[in-house]
């Protein structure tokens, strides 16, 4: 999608994206999860990440937008999509990546995370994608450097671009999320997809639902928990146990990555007995409205959470997933750098 | 002879049910009398305690020193400097160090280096070797070097049969076992409460199943064996509830709670702003729970189902909390504002001043059985105690702030919280140890 030969100069104006324009509407200086963005704003992405596609459809997928920026790709887990997508997303915009992994660097002598970031800092980052383990990492990079921190993904905690992409496809699909019935299926315990889902598929209006067996749940938002109304909660969401009934008119539905060791007789008792109860099969999709979209933020287990037939079937968007990834990530970078206070 | 005159205060020994305004002399460490306008003695050293409360020093039964082992985050001498400042004039130490207090020689050395520092310092001793919860350490040998209890803080003595053998053995030399009660298979690593705030940030989440599923082990245990049990820092409704049970039952069940848990909930942990915090130094274990829980919390210590407030003081080195959540030490440095946290539930109504005070001195006594021997009197104001005293006020108001400790660790949550309660002067076995002004 950008290794057209070169058939214009590197910086020809695009006449739909006013990338030399002062952005003015976007107050964050990071992302680092979805919850604190209004629907405006969830949607003011979307429509930058739009202007982004096209950018991607020109014969030279460049521009100068971030020309001068240095970024650093901090990575203390491995990733291929987020990664390689945020990678190609500075490159793109013209801005100077530099990839920093928890391996081959300082990291491994032991280097704490504070002094990684004041590291990068000090050589001039004006922007730090981050992943790491911990949840909360980015929230710490947040407050020790002045740099714009994105967070591609911390712990079990938050992946708002991931969820901004999945926005995206939904909303290209359907229009408007409102009262649209969004289905997340499989591991909602270990997962910053769905964490992070919540918030922008409520925001937008959509009607939620999650479906796991209880220990794959976080206790709160089990049955019976015991503050339900607290503040700081996860937004209220419907939960159900029986995907066979969760699934019944679903105008998507979000499987999620589970791993292999979760799946061995501790926290379920086994494969086959997790696919038999929440793999999405054909037979089961069959039972959601008939445009009904799947999704998968990758990697999959296929014939796990996922049927092979439906994760490369019509109804799959797995692919346009990736895809997304690219412009909203291009959009994000864009907006925080030249926009974010 | 050495003197003090602590005049013109109000004293109130909850062991005695005194609260009156009278003087108090000190002589050669220990309380020689207590009266109204009693003079001067000659040589004597003059302390004004006029719109104080004269009170017996406060005495904490769980205290981490970081000596042997890890005197970057404390050592005895700056814990028991903290104490003084906090009010404190008998910390237990816990035998969580470098080497564990697991041997009667480690303990005789410990006790050593505690001789001529600001309070007087007991030994907790450990259950097991090296707190490894696999072979019970010589636990005669412990007491017998001046142990006040054993315990393995820090873990649970997580092996049942070791933890039955133990509280067997403990039956007939009379000190307790003050359990950790963490069930690790069922807290799986959790760095916080789980709950709504622990969904929500995506840390892992400890249930208050792991505490009581040890409180109810450990009650089943020590009644079986005729020992007592002392739950730690119990922080959960359930847990409170099985220790109201088995004390009504009459068992020998003792327990404690921390300031920290009668005051604070996993909200901090996130904390009040836009942005989330994960307050590493609301990192604590057991974790800061419930609203509901703290309110279980309170009531239990208003009812007497826990006898104690004690501080489980665990100063940290900043680095150990300037990382990420899940990297973070667990631990509260608590010696230096246990009594304006205690003293907010006199200002709420929850508590009596006495009672307040009871919980921090004679309270712990008489849960350890500490009165006895040259500690006679301990936790009181009786002529013949020994000459530790805290002169308090509750209304004088002051900023937590930290860098201005004694100890060590800074690290609390408490931090830029505005609280009422001061300790204006600490005597610690007749001496001044604090007098509210820094050295």
């Amino acid at each position: 999608m950008v290794t057209e030969p070169i058939a214009e100069p590197l910086d020809a104006p695009s006449p739909r994206v006013p990338f030399d324009e002062p952005i003015t509407d976007w107050r964050h200086r990071h992302l680092l999860d979805v919850d604190t963005l209004s629907r405006e704003e969830i949607l003011r992405v979307l429509s930058t990440a739009n202007a982004m596609a096209e950018v991607l459809d020109r014969p030279v997928a460049r521009t100068p937008a971030l020309r001068g920026v240095t970024i650093f790709n901090l990575f203390y887990e491995a990733s291929t999509r987020t990664r390689s997508s945020f990678e190609l997303a500075g490159k793109i915009l013209g801005a100077d990546v530099i990839n920093v992994s928890g391996s081959g660097s300082s990291v491994e002598k032991g280097e704490s995370l504070v002094e990684t970031l004041n590291t990068l800092s000090a050589v001039g980052a004006d922007a730090v994608v981050m992943r790491h383990q911990a949840s909360g990492a980015p929230w710490l990079a947040a407050r020790t450097i002045d740099g714009h921190i994105i967070n591609a993904g911390d712990g079990q905690h938050a992946h708002p671009t991931q969820a901004l992409l999945d926005a995206y496809i939904l909303l290209e699909e359907f229009g408007d999320l409102t009262g649209r019935k969004v289905v997340i299926v499989g591991d909602i315990l270990h997962s910053r997809v769905a964490r992070s889902n919540i918030w922008s598929l409520t925001t937008l209006g959509a009607d939620v639902t999650l479906v796991a067996p209880r220990p794959l749940l976080p206790a709160s938002l089990a049955s019976g928990a015991d503050e339900p109304e607290h503040p700081l909660a996860l937004p209220s969401v419907r939960v159900e146990s029986d995907l066979d009934q969760a699934i019944v008119g679903a105008d998507a539905i979000m499987a999620l990555r589970i791993q292999n060791e979760r799946l061995r007789g501790k926290l379920l008792p086994s494969s086959a007995e997790f696919a038999r109860r929440y793999q999405l099969t054909a037979e089961r999709v069959a039972k959601a409205s008939p445009e009904a979209i799947v999704m998968h933020p990758g990697p999959m287990n296929e014939g796990v959470e996922i049927a092979v037939d439906i994760a490369h079937g019509p109804q799959s968007r797995i692919e346009a997933q990736v895809s997304a990834g690219l412009a909203v990530r291009m959009a994000i970078l864009f907006l925080l750098i030249r926009g974010g206070a | 002879m050495t003197g003090i005159l602590v005049h013109g205060g109000r004293l109130i020994d909850p062991a005695s049910g005194l609260d009156e305004r009278l003087d108090l002399l000190i002589v050669d460490g220990r309380i020689a009398q207590v009266g109204a306008d009693l003079p001067l003695p000659p040589g004597t050293e003059h302390l004004a305690a006029s719109g104080l409360i004269v009170a017996p020093g406060f005495i904490d039964l769980h205290t981490h020193l970081r000596e042997p082992g890890q005197e970057h985050k404390e050592t005895i001498a700056s814990g028991a400097r903290a104490a003084a400042r906090g009010g404190f004039t008998t910390i237990c130490a816990m035998p969580n160090t470098e080497p564990a207090l697991d041997s009667a020689a480690v303990i005789d050395g410990m006790l050593q280096r505690a001789r001529d520092v600001d309070c007087r310092v007991l030994a907790i001793g450990a259950v097991s070797i090296g707190r490894r919860g696999q072979e019970l350490a010589e636990l005669a040998a412990l007491r017998d070097a001046g142990a006040v209890a054993v315990s393995d803080d820090g873990d649970a003595v997580a092996d049942a049969s070791l933890a039955r053998r133990a509280f067997e053995y403990l039956s007939d030399l009379h000190i307790p076992l003050a359990e950790h009660c963490e069930d690790p298979a069922i807290a799986q690593g959790g760095v916080m409460h789980d709950g709504a705030v622990s969904a929500r940030l995506g840390l892992r989440g400890q249930p208050a199943a792991a505490e009581l599923s040890i409180v109810q082990r450990d009650i089943a245990l020590a009644e079986a064996a005729g020992a007592q049990l002392h739950a730690c820092h119990i922080s959960t409704e359930p847990s409170l509830q099985a220790i109201a049970d088995a004390r009504a039952r009459g068992l020998h069940v003792t327990a404690e709670v921390t300031p920290h848990h009668l005051f604070l909930t996993h909200d901090v942990v996130a904390g009040s702003g836009d942005d989330l915090l994960y307050d590493t130094n609301a990192k604590v274990n057991p974790p800061l729970r419930t609203e509901s829980d703290v309110q279980a919390c309170i009531d239990a210590l208003v009812a007497g189902v826990v006898d104690a407030v004690a501080t489980d003081h665990a100063p940290h080195a900043a680095v150990d909390k300037q990382c990420e959540f899940d990297a973070a030490a667990f631990g509260i440095s608590g010696l230096e504002s246990a009594w304006p946290v205690v003293n907010s539930l006199v200002e709420s109504g929850r508590l009596t001043l006495s009672e307040a005070i009871e919980r921090l001195t004679i309270g712990p006594v008489r849960a350890w059985n500490l009165d006895r021997g040259e500690l006679s009197g301990l936790g009181t104001l009786r002529v013949g105690a020994p000459a530790d005293v805290t002169l308090l006020s509750t209304d004088a108001v002051s900023r937590v702030e930290p860098d201005s400790w004694a100890s060590m660790g800074k690290n609390t949550p408490l931090a830029g919280h505005t609280l009422s309660g001061v300790v204006a002067a600490t005597i610690s076995q007749g001496r001044i140890v604090w007098d509210g002004r820094e050295q």
